[in-house]
């Protein structure tokens, strides 16, 4: 079975976004950018399904600007055999990247994709439940632990009241979340052997989907600020202030 | 989309067992931030008896109950087929931006070939919205130019509306069961506690708990005062705790009366979650921690001395 994982190239989690001069945008210009935390989950998964000898190839797809080969290097470094790259330098929306990924399965025919919950910029956690909805098949979101027997996948998913086992029919979409695995850490022949693989990179156009943006950013803002608060020295402070003054005791 | 367009709203509501989910009447009030047009729809075991509430919830016109067992458990493929079927009457389908919302939407959107938006926060106009980028680093606001909108709203983000005569309740026949998925087993955490989202006052505890035994101080805190529980991703990870308590950028928002954070540092994953709380408490030994500064009280010190004393010195909470 083949497993096509898609990774996304954003800011490094640990960056402070700002917001450009001019309010149009964050200002990514000399950020430190990664692959998606949530991804990389998603391929670790993959990589061990192939280590347990159920996942007979593990193919990366990336979607963004040339940069994001980085994210693909470190994809094949850490275990992924082929690399996937459409190009594309606009930001693009969920729905679009879940129609291109619908391409890349029609032509990869993997029978799992995995990819992250979330990415930790747009914030959206939308695009496995689209594409699943595109290529009409089962979808589990917020994958903690993934089983595959036979023709389907058992998949555990965190959700608001607890947790929720799911059993689906293969092909199937998931989105993983936090708990599913830790990733590894790539080794340093690896990187340098992933160096030298060929990407197999085209033009996101050329797959025939409509990217044209359906949501435009009139603006971003910092939220409002929080008022300072205050050291209190003890707990009878703290009681008394919260009783008093913030009335919420 | 012109200004003129009628603005005609489907809330999806979530429901279980005939008890619609709290925060339906904040995704109505959403709604209601639209315009008038207010139509609900409730599906799976228990619709009908939940419809009957939903009715009476301030501004719904109408509710359409699919009383089927096949969408129970937030089936996605279903319920996402059903709602896509109706979406030609409206211009707007919103649900609460919660595990189900946020897994059922964006499948409707697609099935629908529009864009969705994901934990919208305020509502300024038929077409434009803002909702939290980078771990609600930054709010954007955004216009969709889709004929249809599909959205999920952070409840936390509106306050419920009230009640009214009840609005009149229509059965709906129930799609095909696709039987894409099936349930295998579900454990919910039953709780005596406030839920997390919906609490007035919530209690958090983060990796300097130590241990899930130490998390017992949270709950003695927590009883005092009629408090829901939460944590950090630490926490969870460290198996301290079940993961339906994290909260954070990839964990529940809350947004209560008083939010009390022990041992947690105060990531930026950790506060996209709980900033927009009311009153902020922090309690951690180190002065350097960043939850003090978005904490309105900060207490410099030991949890494992701190906690007991404050369990003796709150008032007790009257349920
Ligand atoms: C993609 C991604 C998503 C994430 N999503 C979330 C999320 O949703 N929610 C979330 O919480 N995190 C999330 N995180 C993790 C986040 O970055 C932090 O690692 C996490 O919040 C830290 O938890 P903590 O504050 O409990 O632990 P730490 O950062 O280790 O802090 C522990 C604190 O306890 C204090 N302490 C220790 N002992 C004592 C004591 N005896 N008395 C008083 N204080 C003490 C310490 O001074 C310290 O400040 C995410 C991370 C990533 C990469």
């Amino acid at each position: 079975m083949k497993v096509l994982v898609a990774v996304k190239r954003v800011i490094d989690y640990n960056v402070r976004v700002r917001v450009s001069e001019d309010h149009a945008g964050v200002d990514l210009a000399h950020a430190k950018m990664a692959m998606n935390p949530f991804c990389e989950i998603a391929l670790e998964e993959a990589v061990r399904l192939k280590e347990q000898g159920i996942a007979s190839e593990v193919v990366a797809v990336t979607i963004g600007p040339k940069a994001a080969q980085e994210q693909l290097r470190s994809a094949m470094a850490l275990g992924a055999d082929r690399a996937l790259h459409l190009e594309h330098d606009e930001a693009l929306e969920s729905l679009h990247v879940a129609g291109l990924l619908a391409g890349v399965v029609e032509e990869e025919q993997p029978g799992l994709v995995l990819l992250g919950k979330q990415s930790i910029d747009s914030d959206n956690n939308q695009t496995a439940q689209m594409l699943a909805a595109m290529l009409g098949c089962g979808q589990a979101t917020y994958a903690s632990d993934i089983r595959v027997a036979g023709e389907s996948v058992t998949v555990t998913c965190e959700i608001d009241g607890g947790l929720r086992i799911l059993a689906l029919q293969l092909p199937a979409v998931i989105s993983v979340d936090l708990r599913l695995n830790e990733p590894r850490f790539a080794r340093l022949p690896d990187i340098m052997k992933a160096k030298k693989r060929p990407i197999e990179s085209r033009a996101a156009q050329s797959l025939g989907v409509d990217l044209a943006p359906r949501v435009r950013t009139l603006r971003v803002d910092y939220p409002a600020e929080r008022q300072p608060g205050v050291r209190v020295d003890s707990v009878d402070e703290l009681v008394d202030r919260l009783k008093n003054e913030a009335g919420v005791i | 989309m012109s200004s003129e367009q009628t603005v005609r709203t489907l809330v999806v509501a979530e429901q279980s067992s005939g008890e619609p989910d709290a925060a339906t009447a904040r995704v109505v009030a959403a709604a209601a931030a639209l315009g008038e047009a207010i139509e609900v729809l409730v599906v799976g075991s228990g619709a009908e008896r939940a419809a009957e509430q939903v009715a009476r919830l301030a501004g719904v016109q109408r509710v359409h109950c699919c009383e089927a067992a096949h969408y129970d458990h937030a089936a996605a493929e279903n319920t996402a087929a059903l709602v896509a079927g109706m979406a030609g009457e409206y211009t707007h389908l919103l649900a609460a931006a919660s595990t189900t919302g946020r897994s059922i939407m964006p499948r409707v959107a697609a099935l629908c070939n529009v864009a969705q938006l994901s934990e919208v926060v305020a509502v300024q106009g038929p077409d434009t919205f803002v909702r939290p980028i980078y771990a609600g680093s930054v709010l954007a606001t955004v216009q969709s130019d889709d004929a249809l909108r599909v959205l999920t709203i952070r409840p936390t983000a509106f306050d419920a509306v009230g009640a009214q005569e009840a609005a009149p309740v229509a059965a709906l026949a129930a799609g095909e069961d696709t039987g894409l998925s099936r349930l295998v087993d579900e454990q919910l955490v039953s709780g005596e506690r406030p839920e997390l989202s919906s609490a007035r006052v919530v209690v958090s505890g983060g990796r300097g708990l130590g241990s899930g035994d130490n998390f017992r101080l949270i709950e003695a805190v927590a009883d005092r005062l009629g408090a829901g529980i939460g944590a950090s991703r630490a926490a969870v990870d460290a198996g301290y705790v079940p993961n339906d308590m994290q909260v954070g950028q990839t964990g529940k928002m809350v947004a209560p009366e008083l939010y009390i954070a022990v041992g947690i540092s105060g990531s930026i994953q950790h506060l996209a979650g709980m900033k927009d709380s009311r009153v902020i408490v922090a309690i951690n030994h180190d002065e350097e921690a960043p939850i003090f500064q978005v904490a309105d009280y900060g207490l410099v010190a030991d949890l494992f001395e701190i906690l007991p004393e404050l369990v003796e010195k709150l008032p007790r909470h009257e349920s």
